[in-house]
């Protein structure tokens, strides 16, 4: 995994709140067998006028332009501004890795779903929890100009908006360690392979029928 | 000290082990694997070279890809990723070494029908799959929660979980259901209540004396939607029901280790003096049938509701949601649910496609007939199982008569990956559980209901009250 330490960029409003995985990446696309290639798909069913499917080449699909993603001024944005309980709905883990091969970095909103959320950290995508009043006061600076740009910094767990006074965020002690250190948690869990051992001759004694 | 909660006596019972930083190994007892969410799990242990750790917890099936018009093999699958999905899960739990009930299999079906059907879910075990419904079967009183895909591969690799203990919630439904009202009903009516936000971080235990009173697959279909109120696991303590379901079946427990099974499944309650973090109390008497009418499970009414007014809701950010609602689906706010009309009906799903469901619907099948405009009644079964024993009771022969379509297990219409599908603007009547934009198909309309009303509206052609179908 890669390693989250400082991100820069360009911040796109999504006003929506209740974005479920479905809309994040719908269901036709989750038949790949592999972790790349769901960025022309991310949102699909709002960024273009046609129906996807997998296999064909979306930039020549007629987009909505319309939407969000879609506007001059959010070209290269590698941080999604939204709403409340983002990704809620499917467990799959389809939606963050859509995000992230299209470029986002960091989502901020004022709540998660639990899966998304967690699914999030799998992958070295940054969700950040706001409050309601601190989302509306980004989207309303975001809107009002042009090219507006945010400073993540996991370290000291600061939003650093380029106006403004920076906003401290929550995260988990665990996570943000493995985020800042790219760390493969496999790896650390096998680090306790003789604890996870004695966990299952412990039970095993109680509940043989788990391990028959 | 305050007792402790199901959840808590659950969560101990698994704790491998609490790190400094707060976070903790969880230990998982049963792994459930489908096709969709598995491919990139195996790939992972396969490029660090890493074998599962112990490959009985493993049970596998396939369920959300597959047709439900019969076929013998993956080269019979028309949608080529499909088929190469199918075929990548039957390669991969063949090099594994992990069961997998396949094509052909009476044991295939949907991933959690399939598992409890089995005895492959117990009561005290942990449970996930790379699924968010993987809640259903916190309802035979386990720890049961869907993960992503990094997860998976955690899981098949460590036995275990790092995981954070969520909060403890209770939904307690007290008092007697009237008859026309199903368990479906009942969990719409709570994420009516809660939303689809409210269980976020939490598990949550359904309970009163409402939920006892249901059967074991009726429990499995309000925890099935623990998630659709943003809850990643429910489940419902331990009582005869429990013991009574998973008596005899194939993983379950024999002879000497059954009966000490049961003397500790028996603990597998909240002690009286457990304290929770939030509470939810509803009364029974209040719940009628249920319809969603929007596109988030949340916007659900009862079938003798007139649709809400946006301008009702103070909550901006809902007031923008529903009116997004009512464009996507083509109604408009204050006509009574009774006027919209379906052009298709879905039953089945992990929510309502077990032999209960099945019953339920074709109750009201019976001696009916398929109204005219609607163009297709889907019957889905959730397992091979579910379907022999369907036509054993010649509950087929009722659907085939009322002119409804017969099918094999399968995931189905419920996410429209195999191809059942609706096409743009259709409303659809629907057993499932996601209304979201596009979920049964591009352009789609989902309406939640339950199976009976699902039936009745296929009869009717629009929605119609369970208790007048006959004034309908």
């Amino acid at each position: 995994m890669e390693k989250f330490i400082r991100q820069e960029g360009l911040v796109a409003p999504l006003d929506r709140a209740n974005v479920d995985t479905d809309q994040i990446i719908p269901k036709q696309f989750l038949k790949s067998i592999k972790r790349t290639g769901f960025g022309p798909n991310l949102f699909d069913e709002w960024r273009y006028l046609d129906e996807g499917f997998p296999g064909q080449d979306s930039s020549q699909r007629p987009k909505n332009e319309d939407f969000v993603l879609n506007q001059p001024r959010y070209q290269g944005a590698s941080i999604l501004l939204t709403r409340r309980n983002f990704g809620c709905g499917s467990s799959r883990e389809h939606a963050p890795w859509a995000l992230m091969d299209f470029g986002f970095k960091a989502i901020i909103a004022p709540s998660f779903a639990d899966i998304f959320y967690n699914n999030c950290f799998k992958n070295g995508l940054l969700p950040i929890v706001l409050s309601e009043d601190n989302v509306e006061a980004l989207f309303k600076a975001v809107e009002g100009k042009e090219g507006f740009r945010i400073t993540i910094d996991l370290e000291q767990q600061q939003v650093i908006p380029e106006s403004g006074e920076p906003l401290a965020f929550e995260i988990d002690e665990f996570r943000k360690h493995c985020l800042l250190n790219g760390l493969d948690e496999i790896g650390l869990t096998l680090n306790e392979a003789e604890t996870i051992r004695a966990y299952e001759a412990r039970r095993a004694e109680r509940e043989p029928w788990i391990f028959q | 000290m305050a007792g402790k909660t199901l959840y808590d006596k659950l969560w101990d019972a698994h704790l491998v082990t609490e790190r400094e930083d707060g976070s903790a190994l969880i230990y998982i007892d049963r792994q459930i694997i489908h096709e969709v969410t598995s491919p990139q799990a195996f790939e992972g242990l396969r490029l660090a070279g890493r074998k599962p750790w112990r490959t009985g917890a493993s049970v596998a099936t396939i369920d959300h890809n597959v047709p439900t018009t019969p076929f013998k093999s993956a080269a019979e699958i028309v949608d080529q990723t499909s088929r190469i999905q199918v075929q990548t899960l039957q390669d991969n739990t063949r090099e594994f070494g992990i069961t997998e009930f396949g094509i052909g299999d009476v044991r295939q079906g949907i991933v959690h029908v399939m598992a409890p059907e089995q005895g492959a879910v117990l009561p005290g075990m942990t449970v996930v799959c790379g699924d968010s419904h993987t809640s259903t079967n916190g309802a035979l009183a386990c720890l049961a929660h869907g993960i992503g895909t990094s997860e998976v591969e955690h899981v098949l690799a460590t036995q275990t979980l790092v995981a954070k203990k969520m909060n403890n919630m209770r939904v307690s439904v007290e008092g007697d259901l009237s008859p026309a009202v199903t368990a479906k009903d009942v969990v719409l009516h709570i994420i009516g209540i809660i939303g689809t936000a409210g269980g976020n971080g939490y598990a949550i235990e359904f309970a009163g004396s409402a939920i006892r009173g249901l059967s074991l697959e009726g429990r499995m279909t309000i925890c099935n939607m623990a998630i659709e109120a943003g809850a990643r696991a429910g489940m419902v303590a331990v009582d005869q029901t429990t013991i009574d379901y998973v008596e005899g079946r194939p993983f379950a427990p024999k002879g000497e280790d059954w009966d000490k099974a049961v003397d500790y499944w028996r603990t597998l309650v909240s002690d009286a003096d457990a304290e929770f973090d939030a509470e939810v109390n509803i009364d029974a008497a209040d719940i009628r049938p249920q319809v969603s009418w929007g596109t988030s499970p949340e916007m659900v009414v009862p079938v003798d509701a007139m649709l809400p007014d946006p301008q009702a809701e103070s909550d901006e950010v809902k007031r923008s949601g529903m009116q997004r609602a009512y464009e996507y689906m083509g109604l408009k706010p204050g006509i009574p649910v009774t006027d919209i009309k379906v052009d298709r009906v879905f039953i089945g799903s992990c929510t309502n496609s077990r032999i209960e469901d099945l019953r339920a619907a074709a109750e009201v099948a019976k001696g009916r007939k398929k109204a005219d405009s609607v163009k297709q009644v889907l019957v889905v079964p959730g397992s091979g199982l579910v379907k022999q024993q369907a036509e054993k009771e010649g509950l087929d022969k009722v659907f085939i008569e009322a002119g409804f379509e017969w099918r094999e297990p399968g995931c189905s219409m419920c996410l429209a990956m195999n191809p059942d599908r609706l096409e743009a603007g259709e409303h659809c009547a629907s057993t499932s559980n996601r209304n979201f934009e596009g979920r049964q198909g591009n352009g789609g309309r989902t309406h939640l209901v339950s199976p009976a009303m699902a039936a009745a509206a296929a009869v009717a052609g629009h929605f119609v009250d369970i208790r007048e179908l006959d004034q309908a």
